[in-house]
């Protein structure tokens, strides 16, 4: 087997546990429509679990998201993505997958921005994204767990975030 | 995922007769809520559910139980609804 080094990102200066989400209003993208909406407002309805996530239609955004999908965490959280995807992109991805769970709409990446976590990709200039991510935010917007990639490409800790859930 | 505003208008990216919809409504000054539909109408259940139809804009006025398509007759509506005397 060929050796080879993985990308190490190093630590990301995100809000830990404990600490207050920051708050931020998207496009949120369902199969159907999208529509601003913020954080805040989700959160009237429960807990979020908020997972950043690279851009649809790679391997990464694709195996991601059928992993949450077999989870079913939808029903104990209401678990929504972030990505650079423009809405229309969201609603072709959501569609094509057949995905239950909305996603934001952040091409310029700020909100990956706000929570400290903006990843620019080599050999594509001008664009950067978020670095994967979990965040489990309570309904009071507090994080009470909090999972960054610090490799490129890492795969998120699926059983420690169920644990947490 | 609620929202509060009295106004849903089901518009889409680019869309002249949505654009003049909405224009009315911040001249009016009255609370709403976007929600944009894909262009194809093979992807518009969305409107379909709410008013029978594909096309768009439809406005949904939630305080008053009214739900009506073709720009002319909503800027007419809104005039008539929202504007002062």
């Amino acid at each position: 087997m060929p050796e080879f080094d993985v990308i190490e990102l190093g630590a990301s200066p995100h809000p830990e546990q404990g600490a207050e989400a920051p708050d931020f209003t998207r496009p949120l993208v369902t199969n159907d429509y999208w529509t601003d909406r913020s954080l805040s407002e989700l959160l009237v309805d429960g807990p979020v679990l908020l997972v950043f996530y690279p851009m649809n239609w790679g391997g990464k955004s694709i195996y991601l998201w059928n992993e949450l999908s077999d989870r079913g965490w939808g029903d104990e959280v209401q678990v929504v993505g972030v990505s650079i995807g423009t809405p229309f992109d969201h609603g072709r991805f959501i569609e094509a997958r057949g995905m239950d769970y909305p996603l934001f709409s952040d091409p310029a990446n700020g909100v990956a921005e706000q929570f400290g976590i903006a990843h620019d990709l080599d050999g594509m200039a001008g664009i950067e994204e978020p670095r994967p991510a979990v965040f489990l935010i309570d309904s009071d917007g507090r994080i009470e767990y909090a999972w960054v990639a610090e490799e490129w490409p890492e795969t998120p800790p699926y059983e420690e975030i169920e644990n947490a859930l | 995922m609620s929202s509060e505003a009295p106004i849903l208008l089901y518009r889409l990216h680019g869309c002249p007769y949505c654009e003049r919809v909405v224009r009315t409504i911040k001249d009016l000054d009255v609370d709403y809520e976007s929600r944009f539909v894909p262009g194809e109408h093979s992807r518009r259940n969305a409107v379909k559910r709410v008013s029978g139809g594909r096309s768009v804009p439809v406005l949904v006025d939630r305080d008053r139980g009214v739900t009506m398509a073709e720009s002319a007759n909503i800027v007419d509506y809104l005039e008539r609804t929202y504007g002062g005397s």
